[in-house]
């Protein structure tokens, strides 16, 4: 506390001090916040390109004219890549994370400041060294956000190959080291700077998912580091991690012997499931946090809902050969993925009957972060249940690698985890900016969006069960796909409407931003420690005061006093005892 | 909102049963014997699977819609019986579902190799497939693609010429099967991983390069059918096809003797 009051009072550095090269964490979540948007903005669009060249191949791109196939397969990876780090990875958690992790637990600062503003800048670093990959000889990489070796390992394999493909390696190296101390950073600010009696099982269910993922990502991407580094030596210090012996590329025999293709799977999956969980986990701490918030109840089964966090985390690590099934892996180890897989499932399900226990009976609120929270939940059910189909090893061989497992993954990962940002936006963006966004838009946004996910990717199913394999960069090379153009027609009408309808999100952002009416310090009759602050939340975050906790993160509810919940740091009632 | 919201769910979930009951593009005609088995598993887990969504989305639909008027929402943290009770019983299904389709898989790949299977070796090279038959011998000859590969000579594979089992081989563009008889082949691939996919036989496997992986299956339908690479392999990926043409047991074997008749040099018919 002392040392908080000295830097308050040795306040008034530069701008650049204040807003740029800032250890504030609550200007880093929204630093964060930002490359997100402008990640997502160019990773949608480049899913734009691809649709129109998937299906309109004739169709002539200004300053680029028609696509050829290897440019399809370079938005592939790229569109890939910025939507699985620099937005499911980033906005989530060290987005919202960074900025509402250390209030909501009643702290004014982190443990760890510097690290937390050096992984934001290695992480802006990481994606431009991503985005030049366009700008190189060759392009960007087109081996898909996986990588697989040795299609990655050789420079000859095709275009984008070459530099291309090293610069994704380093920018992925770059955005591991970023996470990773992010992640450190989250662990440390959990377990040592809680506020006086906030204790773990005090905390709300944001808290304890942005705490389980910052494990994940610690363990996960560390890993990935050492893969991608592992695969920069095979590239360019004749280290043979990957690459067999006996290779002929372009025409050409290949100078390296006994690497094995499959450790790069191996190394890959195990960061890459539970990558799966980075990305949602913290997604369904916010869907958890707003439907209580907005069904004014509080959370159904919080201990379940604890329990069932770290129980996925844990199992997301067991988990991975279920993307290797046909990769040539033993498949007697497909039954012990495949059962483990189908427990994973089971928390997954306990955390949807807990949302809708949450929301059962509950005089619910309909504002815009209520809707896409109802949208999270009808998209991880519906996303979540092919997961069980995909978890059968004899299931999965026959829609491994189509447009099955692209219907699913966007469904449950890319849609309800763009659901919860969504969410989270319209929900904290008055805490974040002083200002409230506009209802009406965003219920706009909401139905677009709904509507468009749905259309755009249930019928992906079907092309799957058809047999459509996935990263097909045209439809005229095989007969039976070629079948199936209408309806990828259909899909590319449907994703135009909904990227497009993203513009009302925009506005909405930049609008609410400037002209948006004031909020007040608690807008939504929230229960958590950041709302005890005012709208928008001072630099100095709780300043000299040191907040004392007296309850749970979820009173809502009929508690016999004028208004339907109680702040974490209420006044403790006569006769309860605070601690 | 709360009626918009809750029509607009159950509006999807009517759409969605629709698109899989109406199903314009749908599963290709079953031509292995193992085709049935996988359909009937794929058709269980769209049904079971389907019903849970169905039941997920209405019961979510109604939830948003019941209303406490006037009184304020009910003070409930929880309820364990009702969690150990939902935990336990969405376990059991999943789990029973996974058991009950380990079987199949385990068909599909046990190792008891066919005494009278067919082999064949397939090589995935960017981005054309070839096809080896071990020819009168019975026996391969040995391939050393670094060192012989020559695919404008006729050797795409790299056959070695000093090899006398490999004098006989048959290197074909097409996969020629006979009909009813089981298949082995073996997996190759010269530069990166591409994956061998038929969907009319429902058989997908990966060809890997540096190793050597068997999959068997048994074609049930005389016919032509498609196999394409499921395994992102670079530019050509999209294009990389074969035609499987299976035939009867006769006109394999008239086949195979018209690959072998007159031949001099191994390599590419």
């Amino acid at each position: 506390m002392q040392r908080s009051l000295i830097s308050a009072h040795a306040a008034t550095p530069s701008i650049l001090r204040r807003y740029v090269f800032t250890t504030d964490h609550k200007v880093i979540g929204v630093q964060y916040f930002f490359l997100s948007l402008a990640a997502v903005l160019v990773g949608s669009f480049l899913s734009l390109l691809m649709r129109i060249q998937l299906v309109w191949p004739k169709v002539r791109i200004p300053f680029r004219g028609e696509l050829k196939p290897e440019d399809y397969l370079a938005l592939l990876t790229m569109h890939g890549t910025l939507m699985v780090f620099f937005v499911l990875s980033t906005v989530p958690q060290n987005g919202f994370g960074s900025y509402f992790l250390p209030l909501q637990l009643g702290a004014s600062e982190t443990s760890f400041p510097r690290l937390n503003m050096a992984g934001f800048w290695i992480t802006l670093v990481s994606f431009f060294v991503l985005i030049s990959a366009f700008f190189v000889p060759g392009g960007a990489s087109l081996a898909g956000w996986t990588q697989y070796a040795p299609l990655s390992a050789l420079a000859a394999a095709g275009p984008g190959q070459g530099m291309g493909t090293d610069l994704w390696l380093v920018s992925i190296g770059l955005f591991c080291l970023g996470s990773v101390m992010s992640a450190v950073n989250f662990i440390a600010t959990t377990l040592r700077k809680r506020a006086p009696g906030m204790r773990l099982m005090r905390m709300p269910l944001t808290c304890w998912a942005w705490f389980v993922t910052a494990i994940l990502i610690l363990l996960a991407f560390s890993l990935l580091f050492v893969a991608a580094v592992m695969l920069l030596g095979d590239r360019h210090a004749g280290t043979s991690f990957f690459i067999p012996g006996g290779l002929i590329v372009s025409g050409r025999p290949v100078d390296h012997s006994g690497g094995s293709p499959l450790l790069w799977q191996h190394l890959f999956w195990f960061f890459g499931h539970p990558e799966v969980y980075i990305a949602v986990l913290p997604a369904m701490g916010v869907t958890s946090h707003l439907l209580s918030v907005f069904a004014r109840k509080p959370v159904f089964g919080y201990r379940a809902m604890v329990g069932a966090s770290i129980a996925i985390g844990a199992l997301g690590f067991m988990v991975w050969g279920h993307h290797m099934f046909v990769s040539g892996m033993n498949p007697a180890a497909g039954f012990a993925f495949s059962t483990l897989t189908t427990a994973i499932a089971v928390p997954s399900a306990v955390k949807t009957f807990n949302w809708l226990g949450t929301i059962y009976g509950g005089r619910i609120r309909f504002a815009t972060p209520m809707l896409f929270s109802a949208g999270f939940v009808s998209l991880f059910i519906t996303g979540g249940l092919t997961g069980p189909l995909l978890a059968q090893p004899a299931l999965d061989a026959y829609v491994h690698d189509t447009y099955f497992v692209v219907a699913h993954f966007h469904l449950i990962m890319a849609m309800a985890g763009l659901f919860a940002v969504f969410a989270a936006t319209y929900f904290w963006f008055p805490k974040m900016f002083g200002r409230m966004m506009n209802e009406r838009l965003g219920a706009l946004h909401f139905w677009i969006t709904l509507l468009g996910a749905y259309a755009t990717f249930m019928p992906m199913h079907l092309l799957g069960l058809a047999g459509h394999p996935r990263r097909y960069s045209a439809l005229t090379g095989v007969q039976y796909v070629a079948a199936m153009a209408p309806l990828q027609k259909f899909i590319t009408v449907a994703a135009i409407i909904t990227i497009s309808g993203q513009i009302v999100f925009l506005v909405n952002l930049f609008w609410s931003l400037r002209k948006g009416p004031a909020a007040d310090a608690n807008p939504w009759h929230c229960t958590t420690l950041e709302w005890t602050l005012p709208s928008p939340t001072p630099a100095a975050g709780f300043g000299g005061r040191e907040p004392v906790v007296t309850g749970s993160a979820y009173e809502y509810g009929d508690h016999g006093a004028v208004e339907d919940f109680v702040m974490q740091d209420a006044a403790p009632k006569t006769g309860a005892s605070a601690l | 909102m709360s009626t918009a919201l809750r029509l607009a769910l159950v509006l999807i979930t009517l759409a969605c049963i629709a698109l899989f009951l109406l199903h314009p593009w749908w599963f290709p005609v079953p031509a292995s014997a193992q085709a049935p088995a996988l359909d009937h598993g794929l058709k269980t887990a769209l049904w079971l699977l389907g019903g849970l969504f169905i039941a997920g989305q209405i019961v979510l639909a109604l939830f948003l819609g019941l209303k406490r008027s006037n009184s304020s929402s009910r003070h409930w943290y929880g309820n364990w019986r009702l969690e150990i009770g939902w935990t336990a019983a969405i376990a059991a299904i999943f789990f029973w579902f996974n058991v009950s389709g380990g079987g199949l898989w385990s068909r599909m790949t046990s190792a008891d190799v066919h005494s009278g299977a067919l082999r064949v070796e397939v090589t995935g090279v960017q981005f054309q497939w070839y096809f080896r038959y071990p020819g009168p011998d019975g026996a391969f000859g040995r391939v050393d693609a670094p060192k012989f590969a020559r695919p404008d000579e006729g050797n795409p594979l790299g056959l070695d010429p000093g090899d006398p089992a490999g004098k006989d081989d048959i290197v074909s563009s097409t996969l020629v099967l006979p009909v009813d008889h089981p298949v082995e082949l073996d997996l190759r691939a010269q530069d990166v991983i591409h994956s061998v996919f038929i969907p009319a036989m429902r058989l997908k496997q990966d060809a890997v390069p540096g190793m050597d992986i068997r999959t068997r299956f048994t074609p049930t339908q005389i016919g032509n059918y498609e196999l394409v690479c499921s395994q992102l392999c670079g530019l050509g990926h999209y294009r990389m096809k074969a035609t499987v043409r299976v035939v009867s047991e006769e006109e394999f074997k008239y086949w195979l003797k018209s690959q072998t008749a007159g031949r001099e040099n191994p390599g590419m018919k």
